[in-house]
């Protein structure tokens, strides 16, 4: 089904309801590993993200598209895709800026298993959270003061410098190393346990050093910088991964790896 | 740590060769620049000392540095994983070795 419909009866928003002209051919990965793309024609708008393409799709062309999405404002971290080719957050991704020619191309996020249509399955890349000890560790109880941290002090810097990470995974998608090597943590984890290194109230460096400099850790990285290049959030996971290099060769000449 | 140890030694022995490398470079200018002749060259370097402990480290470093390297492009590019990787390495690594003390050997001896 092509039907082209207006906006109109989806939106309230003034400019939104005009419509404008000139439609977009949006191409759509639709199955699982062996599907195929699928051609719809979308009206194009002025104001339009590509989030809102998968929406217009869904709800006037084919209901049975599969996508994910939630907040739509940029902090949920659940609507990245591919978009002619590069892994976006699509929520904040005008269709204007990214569109080549009026074609947008939709895929699932690289470097991770489809389920069907634009949804990836996430378990891999959240497991590699884990693997990185990317949990905090408490070394204080309840019972005890609330630490009092300056936000001065040069690893409090550095642990604020990584800590928006929204876990969209468009650096896992992105990067060349994740694809290349399966046991590679990806940029996202070794970015938060960069973050948990950094932060004094945080117990569990010993183990967390040690976990990232396992086989698949922050040594195989290559510091192409695809991460620092795609995080929406302007976040640098190469640098991040930098410091857990220096500090884990440290602690190796140090005996204590 | 064995990913850890090799990412030390691969760095170490990239430090390690960057006198060499710019040692290297200057004999080569210097011997280009006053066309000496290969029997000028074997002339000063046949029977040193120094110039057998100069080329001899900088093989074993290369070849220690080339063949980590070389583990890692496997690693990454081919379907090998394991305790193979590690045979590679070492082997590629003993050919590099083998040929260029076959190179030093036939400058100096």
């Amino acid at each position: 089904m092509r039907k082209i419909y207006s906006m109109a009866s989806t939106t309230t928003d003034p400019e939104m309801t005009v419509p404008q002209s000139g439609t977009l051919s949006v191409s759509v990965w639709r199955g699982g590993a062996s599907g195929h793309y699928e051609t719809f024609e979308v009206p194009a708008r002025t104001n339009q993200t590509v989030l809102d393409v998968a929406t217009w799709i869904q709800r006037n062309a084919d209901p049975t598209l599969s996508y994910r999405f939630a907040c739509r404002v940029g902090m949920c971290g659940s609507c990245a895709m591919m978009v002619n080719g590069r892994p976006r957050w699509t929520c904040r991704t005008h269709v204007s800026k990214v569109t080549d020619g009026g074609r947008l191309e939709l895929g699932p996020l690289a470097n991770l298993p489809v389920v069907k249509d634009l949804t990836a399955d996430m378990t891999r890349f959240f497991e590699k959270w884990q693997a990185a000890d990317g949990t905090f560790v408490p070394t204080k109880t309840r019972h005890d003061p609330i630490e009092q941290l300056s936000p001065d002090d040069p690893a409090r810097v550095s642990a604020n410098e990584a800590i928006e990470c929204i876990n969209c995974a468009v650096c896992f998608a992105a990067c060349d190393t994740v694809r290349w090597n399966e046991n590679y943590l990806g940029p996202a984890a070794l970015n938060r346990a960069w973050t948990l290194i950094n932060d004094v109230r945080d117990g569990g460096d010993a183990e967390r050093l040690a976990a990232v400099a396992a086989d698949g850790g922050c040594h195989a990285c290559h510091s192409h910088q695809s991460c620092e290049q795609h995080c929406p959030k302007g976040l640098n996971p190469t640098a991040s991964i930098a410091g857990l290099k220096r500090r884990s060769v440290r602690a190796y000449l140090r005996g204590e790896l | 740590m064995w990913e850890l140890r090799l990412y030390v030694a691969q760095r170490r022995t990239a430090m390690l060769m960057v006198p060499l490398i710019l040692g290297h470079l200057a004999v080569i200018f210097y011997a280009t620049g006053s066309e000496l002749s290969a029997s000028d060259i074997l002339a000063r370097t046949r029977g040193s000392i120094g110039w057998a402990a100069f080329y001899g480290a900088f093989v074993i470093l290369a070849a220690v540095h080339g063949a980590i390297g070389v583990r890692t492009v496997l690693r990454e590019w081919s379907p090998l994983e394991g305790r193979i990787l590690d045979v590679i390495m070492v082997a590629f690594g003993a050919v590099l070795i083998a040929l260029g003390a076959r190179a030093v050997v036939a400058v100096v001896a």
